[in-house]
């Protein structure tokens, strides 16, 4: 079981709800997931149209858990105040925390991102800062009393996969005991698979099953990888090694030169 | 008056932000608001004075990654 802020989770798999073809095929997407967790956003709403409330009205029907995103802020005060706009309509402590520092990579602002985990932790919310991997701004982070961290695999929407290996296990073997969550860059579900057997605890992507050809079949694709890769850490993977080691017996084998 | 609704001028005689929303026809939608780049609570609605050239912002869920 996954522990976050107190709350158990046995999916270790958080989904994103945007860029599906229809509403129908995200809510198929995020069964066959079997997500717990599902990420949501604010948007200006139209008193017209009130597309908000129609797909609000999804989320509370599929009866999952939501982590609402700070997405599109690219300051302090931007995120701090949406935080609190989110906190208010979806009726949670929890906030994935997006402090955005550079548009074509959508790289994070790790500066602000630290300034606005320590507001909003003090204001009482439970911060899922999505940050790189790097060792001291995870310390930041967490002197900032972030109890869960979320490194990036690769840019948001990219589908990369792991960037930096090196990296991200220096951050896993740094903080052995801290939830770590990677969040965007991947791919296919080879990538959240290899996530999970270095050890991450969980994997949050949107953009690999949402534009997949069938989303639907993707979503049980990754669920299927995830708990295959959780299941592979645990199991204890060999090491591997430069040389080859026959795995059938010699001693035995016959003489028939 | 004129105010400033989600980037779009709108003529409101509404006096605070409650009875801005509810003229506007938001009803009872779930939206938060924030007025000239402050985050206003929904309680906090009646109390919020609107003057000319407010800019409010009404959010509401939306998808998201």
């Amino acid at each position: 079981m996954l522990q976050v802020y107190g709350t158990e989770l046995r999916s270790r798999l958080f989904l994103g709800t945007s860029r599906y073809p229809s509403p129908a095929v995200l809510t198929a997407a995020v069964k066959a997931s079997r997500a717990q967790v599902v990420t949501v956003s604010l948007r200006r709403e139209s008193s017209g149209e009130r597309a908000g409330q129609g797909f609000w009205s999804i989320i509370r029907e599929l009866g999952v858990r939501v982590l609402p995103n700070t997405a599109g802020c690219h300051s302090v005060k931007e995120a701090v105040t949406t935080a609190h706009m989110a906190r208010e309509v979806f009726n949670t402590p929890w906030i994935k925390l997006e402090v955005i520092g550079e548009d074509d990579t959508l790289q994070p602002d790790v500066f602000g991102l630290v300034e606005a985990a320590r507001i909003l932790t003090a204001d009482g919310f439970e911060v899922f800062p999505y940050t790189t991997e790097d060792l001291v701004v995870a310390d930041r982070l967490l002197a900032a009393g972030c109890r869960v961290l979320m490194p990036w695999g690769a840019p948001i929407g990219s589908g990369r996969g792991l960037n930096n290996l090196f990296g991200l296990k220096a951050l896993r073997a740094h903080f052995p005991d801290l939830p770590l969550v990677i969040d965007a860059g991947i791919g296919v579900p080879s990538h959240a698979a290899q996530a999970m057997e270095l050890g991450f605890d969980a994997v949050l992507l949107n953009t690999a099953v949402a534009q997949a050809a069938d989303p639907v079949r993707m979503a049980a694709a990754f669920a299927q990888a995830i708990e295959a890769g959780c299941d592979a850490r645990l199991a204890g993977p060999m090491e591997p090694r430069d040389l080859a080691a026959p795995s059938t017996p010699v001693i035995g084998t016959a003489f028939l030169r | 008056m004129k105010i400033l609704v989600n980037g779009a001028w709108r003529e409101t005689g509404a006096a605070d932000l409650a009875a801005a929303l509810h003229e506007l026809g938001y009803g009872e939608a779930v939206v938060a608001t924030a007025l000239n780049g402050e985050f206003v609570a929904a309680g906090s609605r009646p109390g919020a004075r609107l003057t000319e050239g407010d800019r409010l912002e009404v959010l509401a869920p939306m998808q998201g990654g």
